[in-house]
């Protein structure tokens, strides 16, 4: 009877750990609710901040997150163009060669130290490796010295004239004080460095001492969302109130509350084709994969007909240098395009593998549908899905790869940074195009100091690309924010950029 | 001896797990075997005018985001994940039991050697495992089998060498030994017969593991390639259709489901085989 | 003593042993840290320099020994990916990943026990039967899609939690412990399955015994017999069990932290693999070995004391 007497007891203990545990799990969930209306914003992202250096950060993830910490010299805007932000002002030499800087009066740092015309020369050698090692930009390598004038005004003088270095000039001004830039990161932006935790968040605060318009909401936290199918549960729930990039798919699940902004991704998507590799190597093949496939039926089926076509390594919001009548050169032509695989020796076609980054659902969806257009010309196009990292030694770096679909970006607001990787000899040239016609172009407006002329052989360079067939150009991808209702304000740049300083509270 | 057909029946009805494990396994073969002679539509068709519509008599399953139907998919699909854990398991018991064999009944210095590294592989996540077979040979199932099937030899490896240890002494090894049988046919005819019933269960088991680790890799972005897509990668690719697409997401799962719980049954159904 | 001691050289060897596959498998990955971290602007010479800067141009052995002479001295190198100390950086997310298996284990514990006693208890009854069928469902159920179905069902239905509201201990213990429940069942779930399956076999199978048999006989009640020596018995395969799903807490975490976004161990080491980011890869697969070893060895030594018949001498 004793032993009844225990087992009943034990029971009932259990009974009540297990009771208390729920309870302690489940009280309170409801509370969790908006209360507290301090000006306070969570925002998912969807890659980890990959470092708090802005020198050296990369990945667009982090460029993006940084936007709102630091500034260069000048800062672009929404429309696409180049504000002074550190410098109040600059002045261009005539030759072209010397770019003067005015230092803005009385801007300050995040630790509320005075920015000065030295911190200005170190970041700027600090990217030009000014103290032997390589430059952390290539483009700084013209860049022949920069020299302080006074108290006040900077030089940054280069070795060949240059009408178009001004974009190159958004390098973060950063304290030459600070030994620990990699883990204090101070700067002059809007919103000022709290804490950061790996794989979980990166939270900022605003500055009050801000020399521009201040920021609205206070607090912000960017949220790691390393899971991308959470993103409309976590958007619903409560526990992000933005998400930069939500797919079409995601849009059409969320509910009222959220506020839905279109706009694009500004990146070139192709199925990029190793020119060097047969049979790509002959501009009839390649042209024939441009009449085979059907841009607007990729849109149809990615991202529900959103999204913009291109024709060349060129994106719309470019709209200085975009040629919409580049999307014409290739209208959707099954018999052109089993007729030009004749010509090539290829009637019955041919088989080859698509390299993805496995990563991008986007771009892994466009290769599937891709493959099925292909097919209606006898063409066959495995799939292959690679990591990111594979992707960028394998294809980017080796070049060992057949065709592959991404989107490229362009790093700053120049039409150079989408077409310089064309160029025969370009160390980013993983297409292995080769064109003369191209090099002289590309050569030709890079030497021109009158921006008309400029812009004329950059548009010459698209053309080419698109009559040679460079690669497939497909489109710039459809971008989606979400929004939730409490907040307005959301503006898209025509760079990878999430200004949160200009969100508010909505009234 | 009376009537072994009477006895089966009787077994049977007594045995429902035995049964339903019969029935459902019979069943997914069935779709497995119809699905590589015929399927309702080619499974990599797209149609754009239909993408994620629910359950209908044009699609019995829905159709996903690219308006190709699941059913032909999942039919498709289950092929691969079954081949996935037809091999793994294979690669698994073979090379699992030949270490565990081995080991257990010599022991000594190879034992010594052999039970480190399986102890290492044991303790390494099967995960990054694949990740290097992927990166090193490319994505696709094969690769995921292979490295799936070495993920799991170290299980193997234990339970055939603890059943080796326990059996080495048994009177009847004895006796063998003492008539001088060879070490080889000792393994294979005396010892491995005494112990294929915990290797059977444990096949089962393992059975249902692989299609389980399968789907985990899939969802963890290595497994099978589009556009053929195994039950794990389907389904991991319609999650985030679970609001507005539920039967994308269902139907996959619960064939998934269906497929391991086929197996447990039998599994229950032959360990309560009188 | 000699067993310990025998039994901790294995442990060592075993962890050299992973340690030097961790090496060579990343020297076989295809993937450059360097140009990782750099990006695709980045020129050749500058990828060039910074591989050599970061010794990424000396050979795999030097490497090893330069990594092994760090680690014994308890330095683990600087993440290639976040700039900081790896050592720091792992143990600020060990608590997150420990307390989600703990919490885990102790579910499986409270709830599997009670359950396999009840079912052997009354083999046969229709509880036994349900109960039978229910585990065999969940343990067919692959762990994301459960964890998907929870986030569904009690995050965006019933609302208990708000799906990816994760909060750090740091910030507040409460509302950490909170959110890690739901997870941690998830985890625990076809643990749970699994254990109560065994130990009702278990039972069943003791109860059966002639020892079980004789008690019988000499007038114990069922619940005495049951207690004093079948569940003692039963207990043996339950806890080896028991111990291996522990161990496999920790590294089977990795689904359910990314289904439920959670910062912990798994997804540091899932991202370290796909970053190339060796030094972290190393540090936590490391540690995941070190524990699933020492609960290895914990088993070993619970299974003796339980059982003497297994001389500690032996093996």
């Amino acid at each position: 009877m004793m032993k009844r007497g225990f087992r009943r007891r034990w029971k009932a203990g259990l009974l009540a750990i297990v009771l208390t545990t729920l309870t302690i799990a489940l009280s309170g969930c409801s509370s969790d609710k908006a209360g507290e209306e301090s000006s306070k914003i969570t925002i998912g992202i969807p890659q980890d901040i990959d470092s708090l250096d802005p020198h050296y950060a990369t990945g667009a993830g982090t460029k993006e997150v940084l936007f709102n910490v630091f500034e260069g010299l000048v800062k672009p805007d929404e429309n696409g163009n180049l504000n002074p932000a550190v410098a109040s002002e600059y002045t261009v030499s005539d030759d072209k060669k010397v770019y003067t800087f005015t230092l803005r009066d009385g801007i300050k740092f995040h630790d509320g130290s005075a920015v000065t015309v030295e911190d200005i020369k170190y970041s700027l050698d600090r990217n030009r490796g000014a103290d032997g090692s390589e430059p952390l930009i290539s483009a700084y390598s013209q860049i022949e010295s920069v020299n302080i004038v006074d108290d006040t005004h900077v030089d940054v003088v280069l070795y060949e004239a240059d009408s178009d270095f001004l974009p190159q000039l958004t390098v973060a001004i950063i304290p030459a004080s600070n030994k620990t830039p990699e883990t204090t990161p101070i700067g002059t932006g809007p919103y000022k460095y709290v804490s950061s935790s790996p794989q979980e968040n990166f939270i900022v605060t605003r500055f009050d001492d801000y020399w521009g318009e201040k920021a609205f909401l206070k607090d912000v936290v960017f949220k790691v969302e390393a899971n991308s199918d959470a993103v409309v549960m976590d958007l619903i729930g409560g526990s992000i109130d933005m998400y930069p990039r939500v797919t079409s798919t995601q849009v059409s699940q969320l509910t009222d509350d959220f506020t839905v902004y279109e706009g694009t991704m500004n990146l070139v998507q192709a199925m990029y084709i190793n020119n060097a590799e047969k049979p790509f190597d002959d501009v009839r093949v390649r042209q024939a994969l441009c009449y085979a496939i059907s841009p607007q039926e990729i849109m149809d089926y990615v991202s529900d007909g959103a999204g913009s076509e291109i024709g060349s390594a060129m994106f719309p919001s470019f709209s200085k240098y975009f040629l919409p009548e580049l999307n014409d050169t290739y209208n959707t032509d099954l018999d052109k395009a089993k007729e030009l695989l004749s010509e090539a020796g290829l009637p019955d076609g041919f088989e080859f593998t698509i390299k993805v980054p496995s990563n991008y659902a986007q771009h892994v969806d466009t290769a599937q549908v891709l493959s099925e257009q292909l097919k209606k010309i006898g063409v066959t196009a495995n799939i292959q899905e690679i990591e990111w990292n594979t992707w960028l030694s394998d294809v980017y770096t080796d070049r060992n790869y057949q065709a592959t679909v991404v989107g490229v970006d362009a790093s700053t607001l120049s039409a150079s940074s989408l077409l310089a990787r064309y160029v025969s000899d370009a160390g980013r040239n993983f297409v292995n195009f080769n064109s003369a016609a191209y090099d002289t172009a590309y050569a030709n407006a890079q030497q021109t100091a009158d921006d008309t002329s400029k812009t004329e052989y950059y548009k010459e360079c698209e053309r080419i690309l698109s009559e040679e067939a460079a690669s497939v150009y497909i489109q710039d991808l459809p971008e989606f924010t979400a929004l939730n209702r409490k907040y307005t304000g959301y503006v898209f740049y025509p760079l990878y950029v999430q200004d949160v300083s200009k969100i508010k509270l909505a009234e | 001896m009376s009537n072994p057909g009477k006895a089966f029946k009787r077994n049977i009805r007594e045995n429902p797990y035995l049964l339903a494990g019969m029935i459902i396994t019979a069943l997914i073969l069935l779709m497995i075997l119809v699905g590589i002679f015929w399927t309702p539509y080619d499974p990599t068709q797209m149609n754009s005018a239909e993408k994620l519509q629910g359950i209908s008599l044009r699609h019995i399953m829905g159709t996903d985001n690219m308006g190709r139907d699941v059913f032909s998919r999942v039919m498709y699909g289950s092929r691969i994940t079954l081949l996935i854990a037809i091999g793994t398991v294979a690669i698994g018991t073979i090379v699992g039991t030949a270490i565990g064999a081995v080991t257990g009944y010599f022991g000594g210095m190879m034992d010594e050697i052999l039970m480190r590294i399986i102890d290492a592989l044991f303790a390494f996540p099967s995960i990054l495992l694949a990740l290097v077979i992927v990166s090193v040979f490319g994505t696709g199932w094969i690769q995921l089998l292979v490295a799936l099937g070495i993920a799991f030899v170290p299980s193997y490896a234990r339970i055939v060498r603890g059943e080796f240890l326990r059996c080495r002494n048994m009177d009847y090894v004895e006796n063998a030994r003492l008539q001088g049988v060879s070490d080889l046919r000792m393994i294979f005819v005396h010892i491995l017969p005494n112990i294929k019933g915990v290797l059977a269960s444990s096949i089962l088991i393992g059975f249902n593991n692989a299609v389980l680790a399968e789907a985990g890799l899939s969802y963890l972005g290595v497994g099978s390639q589009p556009p053929y897509a195994s039950l794990g990668k389907m389904l991991s690719d319609a999650q985030q259709y679970m609001f507005t697409t539920p039967s994308y997401v269902l139907c996959p799962g619960i064939v998934i489901v269906l497929m391991v719980l086929g197996f447990a049954f039998l599994g229950e159904g032959i360990s309560r085989w009188k | 003593m000699r067993y310990i001691f025998k039994k901790l050289g294995m442990m060592i060897i075993t962890l050299l042993v992973v340690s030097i596959c961790v090496f060579l498998a990343f020297s076989i990955i295809p993937g450059d840290p360097a140009m990782r971290m750099l990006g695709t602007e980045a020129s050749p010479e500058l990828v060039e320099q910074t591989r050599q800067e970061m010794g990424l141009n000396d050979p795999v052995l030097v490497r090893y020994f330069k990594w092994f002479l760090g680690f014994i001295r308890g330095d683990f190198g600087i993440s290639y990916n976040y700039k900081v100390p790896v050592g720091g950086m792992v143990l600020s997310k060990v608590p997150i990943t420990l307390t989600m298996a703990v919490m885990a284990f102790i579910l499986t514990v409270l709830i599997s026990i009670p359950l396999g006693i009840t079912t052997a208890k009354h083999e046969n009854s229709l509880l036994d039967r349900c109960l039978t069928v229910i585990n065999q469902v969940i343990m067919a159920i692959p762990p994301f899609f459960s964890g998907i179905l929870i986030t569904f069902i009690f995050g965006m239905i019933f609302r208990f939690f708000t799906p990816g509201g994760f909060v750090s201990y740091t910030t507040d213990l409460g509302k950490f412990i909170r959110y890690l429940f739901f997870p941690s069942l998830a985890i625990a779930l076809p643990k749970i399955s699994m254990t109560v399956r065994m130990l009702r076999g278990s039972l069943i199978d003791e109860s059966q015994k002639d020892y079980t048999r004789t008690a019988y006989s000499r007038g114990n009640n069922t619940d005495g017999v049951l207690y004093r020596h079948v569940l003692k018995n039963a207990m043996i395969p339950v806890i080896t069990f028991l111990g291996m799903a522990l161990a496999d807490m920790v590294a089977g975490s990795i689904v359910i932290e990314q289904v439920f976004g959670i910062p912990g161990i798994s997804r540091i080491l899932l991202t370290s693999i796909s970053n190339r980011d060796y030094p972290v890869v190393e540090a936590i697969i490391m540690g995941i070995a070190v524990i699933v070893i020492l609960v290895n060895f914990l088993v070993d030594v619970i299974y003796r004391i339980i059982d003497p018949r297994i001389g500690l001498e032996d093996e």
